[in-house]
């Protein structure tokens, strides 16, 4: 088990890093991140939680807006999304 | 058999480069600036590009920044969502023109090393004071933020120096290194038996790149020279399946050496749509997929992993482009390999410089 992380942790304004594009792929119909000389594509949650992703929402302000718009438990949405930013500050895609 | 779309599309804008490697991945005969696509003409094909599926574009050569165009190219695969990628040798990059690329919305970009020394490097490049200028390009790049690959082709002369190779790229703060092994075609295979490395080499190659990796911080790829395999690499990840080259008069290929297949016609993307040439031309549809293969593919549990192998290798090595690619060990013709091996490091001064 994880331990949650701290709550200011949660003040952070996450951004993707230069050279890494979030995308919908309109022939194959998913979502991706563009990155250097690959595409990381996206499943599940993901897409949802990375469009809010804009260099000015913090991570409490997107796991608020998901959790009022899906209506689930902000712990569950919490866990979702700070599982998906960890990965992607681990492959750069995100400005750590 | 249902063809996907392409994933990915080189450009290469031009076959004119101030550099003369010795394994240069262009063409034999090069395509001559007259002979060059227009600039509509690549503003076209970019749209028919991101319309079929296409994510990724790399612009590449030759030296891609002779076209005084690639600004203009970079910012309208930027308005198609098209991932833009420079592949450049940085020898004609300054404050000015990089700023430019920079403005036109460019993504990343592969900036290539022949070595780090500059007595290796003028010796594969042929370019007197290449690396100081090289040296320069990274710290301006650096400068304005865009991710930054460092591109070394590795052989027989540097491979003792792919350590000093990674250090250099920590220095020059690149995020990625690509270590590729030279590719055997065109200039690279009239100079192989100087720059096919030994077993021993290869594996130091190895060795290098595995502590590296471990160190972390720097995502590295490591393409290896298939000479020394027992199976053939996947080449271009299968013939007309993710790939597509153009080159700089428009002609419209499955790899950048497919040139070199014989009776087959070379489509133009300025007389048929690069959608119909993918589809339907002759030339994506001789190697697709797994029908065509003789024994000892056609009964392999591999081949939809290595789809064969590689056919210019086969054609080049063999005689026969439709052969085994015969790195495979259990290529009929495998001996033709084994040859090569041996008269590697023979004439290690005798090289051949790419010109026109």
């Amino acid at each position: 088990m994880t331990t949650p992380p701290p709550q200011d942790a949660q003040t952070r304004v996450p951004s993707l890093a230069r050279g890494y594009r979030l995308q919908h792929d309109k022939v194959r119909d998913l979502w991706l991140i563009q990155a250097p000389e690959k595409a990381l594509i996206l499943e599940g949650a993901a897409p949802e939680i990375l469009r809010l992703v804009d260099g000015e929402r913090s991570i409490a302000t997107i796991i608020d807006t998901l959790s009022v718009r899906y209506d689930a438990p902000r712990d569950l949405i919490t866990n979702d999304v700070l599982t998906l930013l960890n990965d992607l500050t681990e492959k750069r895609a995100l400005r750590a | 058999m249902t063809i996907a779309a392409p994933m990915s599309l080189l450009a290469e804008l031009t076959h004119r480069c101030p550099l003369a490697c010795v394994y240069c991945s262009n063409p034999l005969q090069l395509e001559r600036r007259a002979a060059e696509m227009s600039t509509e003409g690549w503003l076209k094909t970019l749209d028919q590009a991101a319309e079929m599926g296409i994510l990724q574009v790399h612009f590449s050569g030759g030296e891609p920044m002779a076209r005084p165009d690639l600004p203009q190219l970079i910012r309208h695969a930027r308005s198609l969502n098209l991932y833009t990628n420079l592949i450049t040798s940085g020898i004609l990059l300054n404050k000015d023109t990089l700023a430019a690329l920079d403005d036109a919305g460019l993504d990343h970009i592969q900036l290539s090393f022949q070595d780090v020394t500059n007595e290796g490097a003028e010796r594969i490049g042929g370019l007197k004071n290449a690396q100081p200028r090289k040296l320069e390009a990274a710290r301006l790049i650096n400068e304005l933020g865009i991710p930054l690959t460092l591109n070394f082709v590795v052989h027989r002369e540097n491979i003792a120096r792919i350590p000093d190779m990674f250090t250099l790229a920590r220095d020059l703060k690149a995020q990625r290194v690509e270590i590729a092994h030279t590719q055997y075609y065109g200039w690279g295979l009239k100079n192989r038996s100087a720059l096919l490395p030994s077993r021993e080499q290869l594996n130091d190659a190895t060795r290098f790149v595995e502590d590296e990796q471990r160190k972390g911080g720097l995502a590295i790829d490591y393409v290896t020279p298939d000479y020394h395999a027992e199976t053939p690499k996947p080449c271009m990840d299968g013939w007309g399946r993710r790939f597509i080259n153009i080159t700089p008069s428009g002609r419209v290929l499955p790899c950048h050496a497919a040139e070199i297949i014989p009776n087959v016609a070379f489509p133009n993307v300025e007389d048929t749509s690069l959608n119909e040439i993918w589809f339907d031309s002759e030339l994506f549809n001789l190697f697709r997929g797994t029908d065509w293969m003789p024994e000892p593919c056609r009964s392999c549990p591999k081949k939809e992993e290595d789809w064969g192998g590689c056919r210019c290798q086969a054609l080049a090595l063999t005689g026969n482009a439709a052969n085994t690619d015969p790195i495979c060990s259990k290529s009929p013709l495998h001996h033709t390999v084994d040859q090569a091996l041996k008269e590697a490091g023979k004439n290690p001064t005798d090289l051949l410089y790419r010109r026109f």
